[in-house]
């Protein structure tokens, strides 16, 4: 067969229930094996949208996206999710289109060398040299993207090497010598961290994205509960630990809860679960949490050590940990009554510092009150992406969420233009759960197009514009850090979003009434197909707390 | 500290944290990789990446054609060489890699020496060669060109006695090891 029916065979294979992407001149042979090969094809309007459509896709379900573009500028469109998938362990395969072989290195149409700008940015990734190494590097790139640490994987496949025709015999194997993650954790360090914590008076578990990845959540939660062991999460663990919770402190760093913040620089002894002390939770590392030390499990060892030196390192799967973890500390019986006084001081952080705004004193949305109307229309059950910036963060703090995989967001990367596309992947992925996208004016522009491709498919996606008229994050420094000279960011009240919305053939509402805001949201939210909901909020409110950059975080402000 | 096994609780003063630490020497790497196409440059990229600087690179053929072999020197007081290793390892084309210990390990270098050398300096050239076992592979009218190999040390020696004399150009080909008795390196 066509090395590209091939190829839809190892799709196939490999259990692929939706591809996003867009064809073009290089890939024009996988369009047509696509044309009878009965996998579902989401066909975007700019590649963009169907690398975090695939992102979305993934962090929804937790099996691997897949996302398409043609050679050149089809390709580079996909760099932005590429980065973005790396940055946050997202199981992506890209399969591109390039130029025929005997172009590659002329500087051919749409020719581009997508193997090199990537290379910083993949996990692996593969350039077809042989038509007959096609199946195998798909499979491997599957195999790749989904274990260890996932990640995203590039296929590169020229034009012509695409049409050849190769004998197809499905591949059970990977031949990858060079690639074996460690996921067993090694029991003697379990053993040593489990009397580490009977004998820490000042604990904190922090969870990252790992334990998102790695489907830990309820090991995490049997540990946490295993004693009375405060819990907070990373943006990316959101649900991880389900919220509200008595042992939930909130999430941790630049904008998390003052409790937690405090309690990490308070902790004597640090559990990180599948997170990797990014500068947004550590703010100034050399005054991050001075009296503690760490134990670091990592399914990726180069993550362990790599900011904050860890004293117990456990390199593997927190799926396989945790329960080890959780049963060496039951068998130690330790004295619970020792965390009484912890549990004393962080009480009267949650008593004296509660997440707080000022809610207007007319019938102007505030923008954390719109999230809180937003988890009451939903009922706190939705599946909720966002794009990068202050709706991002408010998003965080005032939705809470009891499960993970119900946000997703862009944590690493910080991409605007996330939110839709994401949204869009998430309602495939998940098609029984409402799936809400919190965005920006400013950033939900970035991927707008992907409506159409929403109504075309009727991918009910509701999107919830926070409209403050600016690039509100760069405002907000602009005001704190810069003087108040609000260079560039004012966006005015373009474009109309109502009409945006219809004119791409979804619903549009502007809703601008906080009393009413919650019954208007869920009546937008029932509307069928997909939906735009322009929120008119106050144009100049900052996400607070704030751990401002460079600073410590018991010097938190706001 | 408490012995694993035991019921013994671990005082968390106890605990010493590992790597992250500059170890303030020369490292030789010696890394075994598929002989793919682009293996090399996804190390060197990763060294741009990660903003570390390699001081030397040799890359060769080993004894098994499916494997190339590269030899890469780094200064462990401006890297933490574990973090190194271990985004080193995260390529999938890295089958192996080894941090070879200095008393362990043979390292050797070759460099080609272009110095000019008319008149009653040659002579003393040549005895300068003569010490360091250097070669004379190529003489013309006024110069000479010096095949020499041995370690970092010896080459940067045997360079800073002939540079008076007129050091034209040199090549270096960065230093290859391998570890001393049976074990593999």
């Amino acid at each position: 067969m066509r090395a590209v029916d091939a190829l839809m065979e190892c799709l196939k294979a490999e259990g692929v229930e939706v591809v996003f992407g867009l064809p073009g001149g290089a890939n024009l042979p996988t369009y047509d094996a696509f044309y009878d090969a009965g996998i579902r094809h989401i066909l975007v309007r700019h590649e963009a949208g169907g690398g975090h459509a695939a992102e979305g896709y993934a962090k929804a379900t937790g099996k691997v996206g897949v996302a398409f573009g043609t050679s050149g500028p089809g390709a580079t469109n996909l760099i932005t999710p590429i980065a973005d998938a790396m940055m946050d362990s997202v199981p992506v395969v890209f399969i591109t289109g390039q130029v025929r072989t005997e172009l590659i290195g002329t500087d051919g149409f749409q020719e581009a060398d997508m193997l090199g700008m990537t290379l910083p940015i993949v996990k692996h990734s593969f350039m077809i040299q042989h038509p007959l190494e096609i199946p195998r590097a798909i499979h491997e790139a599957f195999h790749i993207a989904r274990t260890g640490r996932p990640g995203p994987v590039l296929v590169d496949i020229p034009q012509d090497l695409s049409r050849a025709e190769i004998p197809y015999e499905p591949v059970t194997d990977v031949r990858l010598p060079g690639y074996q993650p460690t996921t067993e954790g090694n029991q003697k360090q379990i053993r040593l961290a489990a009397k580490a914590l009977a004998n820490a008076r000042r604990p904190v578990l922090y969870a990252g994205g790992g334990v998102v990845n790695g489907n830990a959540a309820q090991e995490l939660r049997d540990l946490a509960m295993s004693d009375r062991f405060p819990v907070t999460c990373t943006l990316m663990a959101l649900g991880a630990f389900p919220a509200p919770h008595d042992q939930w402190l909130g999430m941790l760093g630049m904008h998390g809860t003052r409790a937690a913040n405090y309690a990490m620089d308070e902790a004597d002894l640090i559990v990180a679960i599948g997170a990797r002390f990014d500068d947004r939770i550590t703010g100034k590392l050399s005054e991050f949490a001075p009296r503690a030390k760490f134990i670091h499990i990592d399914i990726d060892p180069a993550e362990i050590s790599k900011n904050v030196p860890a004293h117990i390192p456990i390199v593997g799967d927190a799926k396989n940990i945790l329960p080890r973890l959780t049963s060496e500390y039951r068998a130690l019986s330790a004295d619970r009554g020792r965390l009484e006084e912890w549990w004393a001081r962080i009480h009267g952080w949650q008593r004296q510092h509660p997440l707080r705004y000022e809610d207007s004193a007319d019938t102007e949305v505030t923008p954390q009150f719109a999230i809180q109307a937003i988890h009451q229309a939903t009922g706190g059950e939705a599946i909720v992406t966002s794009d990068v910036g202050q709706h991002q963060m408010w998003t965080a703090q005032y939705y809470d969420f009891p499960e993970p995989r119900r946000w997703i967001n862009s944590g690493g990367l910080g991409t605007m233009g996330f939110g839709v596309p994401a949204a869009m992947g998430a309602a495939i992925g998940v098609p029984d759960r409402t799936v809400v996208c919190v965005a920006g004016d400013g950033s939900v522009q970035m991927n707008a197009q992907e409506l159409a491709t929403c109504a075309q498919n009727r991918i009910p996606i509701k999107v919830i514009i926070l409209n403050n008229g600016f690039l509100g994050m760069v405002r907000q420094w602009q005001e704190l850090f810069w003087d108040n000279r609000y260079s560039q960011v004012d966006l005015g009240q373009y474009p109309d979003f109502v009409k945006l919305a219809e004119a791409y053939g979804c619903t549009g509402v502007r809703l601008t009434d906080k009393t009413t805001l919650v019954e208007d949201l869920r009546a937008a939210i029932a509307t069928d197909g997909p939906v735009v909901v322009d929120v008119r909020v106050t144009r100049e409110a900052n996400v607070y707390p704030m751990i401002a950059p460079g600073q410590a975080a018991r010097d938190m402000v706001g | 500290m408490g012995e694993p096994g035991t019921k013994d609780m671990i005082s968390l003063d106890e605990l010493e944290a590992a790597g992250g630490l500059m170890t303030g020497r020369k490292h030789i790497l010696s890394i075994l990789v598929e002989n793919k196409p682009g293996v090399l440059t996804r190390v060197a990229g990763l060294f741009a990446r990660r903003a570390f600087n390699i001081d030397t690179l040799a890359v060769g053929p080993t004894d098994d054609p499916t494997v190339s072999r590269i030899t890469l020197t780094l200064d462990g007081a401006v890297h933490p060489i574990d973090q190194v290793t271990k985004q080193l390892h995260k390529l999938v084309n890295v089958l192996k890699i080894r941090d070879l210990e200095p008393e362990e390990t043979l390292a050797r270098e070759l460099a080609l020496f272009k110095l000019s050398a008319d008149g009653a300096a040659r002579a003393e050239v040549m005895q300068i060669c003569e010490i360091f076992r250097a070669k004379i592979v190529d003489v013309a009218k006024r110069s000479v060109v010096v095949e020499i190999t041995g370690t970092t040390d010896k080459i940067e020696a045997f360079e800073r006695l002939v540079r008076p004399f007129g050091l034209i150009e040199m090549a270096r080909t960065g230093e290859i090891a391998i570890s001393r008795g049976r074990n593999e390196t």
